[in-house]
């Protein structure tokens, strides 16, 4: 059986890792390639790097950047960040990327999943979703990474998971928006919605604060991964002692 | 020298960054080629592969590959989609393919919580009869990196196998050929040692 996968999330804007509270008010925390060696030490299964201001600021993510941390690592490595062609999208996988992830870009033009499916394969295609609860039902966000430009797309995020399918996406991060930053715990309701709709790989993404979140959301979701930032970056908890935890309540992780 | 030999898809720089950490000199223009001469002449091939099938094919055929890549005596090392073009043929795009193995790679079968592609870490069980040098030091049920739709029918040369769903090949090998359907590049220690080894062949 697959096992679970961990999986921090390194939120980059000028060069820097940074954390922000409910994708707002970011702080920065230190340099890139630290923390990735940090997190492959630890026994990360995957990493993320996810430029938050590319999408918004029109630019695609850092090529440098990429290249670097893709030296250092021998764990998939996914990066996220302003990408809007296949141009973009092979630029980044050239540089040593295994997975390219989508947000912004997908709900302007859905096609382009389709495209990227076609040139790389569908398991080189990560669409990220940023879902607020709201008035009843999960909507999907654009532009998260600009506190100016972000808006509601009036897009119900369980359509949008089912369309991301077919256009052929090959996994789906969902970041529940009302529990990003505030440690609170995975929206598991969201995430078994998500996941009772999903075909292919479903990481949840928002609100780890404890360990018994990771079990909680693996246990009730039967999401593949689960993505965090703060609590790992802040060092509160260790990806090593996280795993041997979920190990010894019986849920499959690589240790 | 090694060569890769250039089946398309974007994403060989993290083999080459993997031979990298390993000591092997050379950039990726360095090491990716389609010359039957290069590839004749290396000491170790391999066979990387991201993307369908049918691309990987075409572009083989374009280079004029085919022949090249089953007459090579030295080890060759097919990974993931290289993996799979091993075989006689695929149901991606329903294509002919090197036929160096015998059988049909064919789509892992959706069911209802079983999600395709087959992405994340996966143990591998090695077959108790299976004496693999790529697989020297590596214990029984070591995790490996595998993100892939589509699987290797079972047969003679199966080394090692995992699970999604139902078994299927992990490792496979006929003489000098290797192939294994996880990306040992992104497979930290274990993926290097499976690397080393066959650098070693």
């Amino acid at each position: 059986m697959v096992s679970r996968r961990i999986i921090p999330c390194l939120d980059v804007r000028d060069g820097k890792v940074v954390k922000g509270v409910k994708f707002r008010d970011h702080r920065i925390l230190g340099d890139i390639l630290e923390f990735a060696r940090r997190y492959r030490d630890q026994g990360a299964d995957e990493l993320v790097f996810y430029d938050i201001a590319a999408s918004a600021e029109g630019r695609v993510v850092s090529r440098d950047w990429v290249g670097d941390t893709a030296r250092l690592l021998d764990i998939p490595f996914c990066v996220a960040g302003g990408i809007r062609s296949v141009d973009d999208a092979r630029e980044v996988l050239h540089a040593g990327a295994d997975k390219i992830s989508i947000n912004s870009p997908a709900l302007e033009n859905p096609r382009l999943i389709t495209d990227l499916a076609t040139a790389f394969g569908s398991q080189c295609v990560v669409v990220g979703i940023d879902s607020l609860a709201e008035d009843g039902d999960y909507w999907v966000y654009q532009y998260t990474g600009s506190e100016v430009k972000v808006r509601s797309t009036r897009r119900r995020t369980l359509d949008w998971i089912k369309d991301v399918q077919k256009f052929g996406a090959g996994e789906i991060v969902l970041n529940c928006m009302s529990n990003d930053g505030v440690g609170q715990g995975y929206d598991l309701a969201q995430l078994k919605a998500a996941r009772a709709l999903s075909h292919v790989p479903l990481i949840a993404s928002g609100g780890a604060g404890k360990p018994e979140h990771f079990e909680q959301v693996f246990r009730e979701t039967g999401v593949e991964g689960a993505l965090a930032a703060g609590v790992f970056h802040r060092g509160e908890i260790m990806i090593a002692d996280l795993k041997k935890r979920l190990a010894e309540s019986g849920i499959e992780v690589r240790q | 020298m090694i060569a890769i030999v250039d089946t398309g898809g974007a994403n060989l720089t993290s083999v080459v960054n993997a031979l990298g950490r390993l000591g092997v000199a050379g950039s990726i223009d360095e090491l990716l080629t389609s010359d039957p001469l290069k590839i004749k002449s290396a000491s170790h091939v391999f066979l990387p592969g991201v993307g369908a099938a049918g691309d990987a094919m075409a572009r083989l055929e374009k280079s004029k590959l085919g022949d090249c890549l089953r007459g090579l005596k030295q080890p060759v090392l097919g990974i993931c989609l290289g993996m799979q073009i091993l075989f006689d043929r695929s149901d991606e795009g329903a294509v002919d393919c090197l036929k160096i193995m015998p059988g049909r790679v064919s789509r892992i079968q959706a069911v209802p919580g079983l999600s395709v592609p087959h992405m994340g870490w996966n143990r591998i069980r090695i077959e108790k009869q299976a004496k693999c040098p790529l697989l020297e030091g590596i214990p029984d049920e070591s995790f490996f990196y595998f993100i892939h739709s589509f699987v290797a029918p079972p047969g003679k040369h199966v080394v090692a196998t995992s699970r999604h769903g139902g078994r299927f090949p992990a490792v496979v090998q006929k003489d000098n050929v290797f192939g294994v359907q996880f990306h040992p590049e992104r497979s930290s220690e274990a993926g290097a040692a499976l690397l080393r080894n066959f650098l070693e062949l």
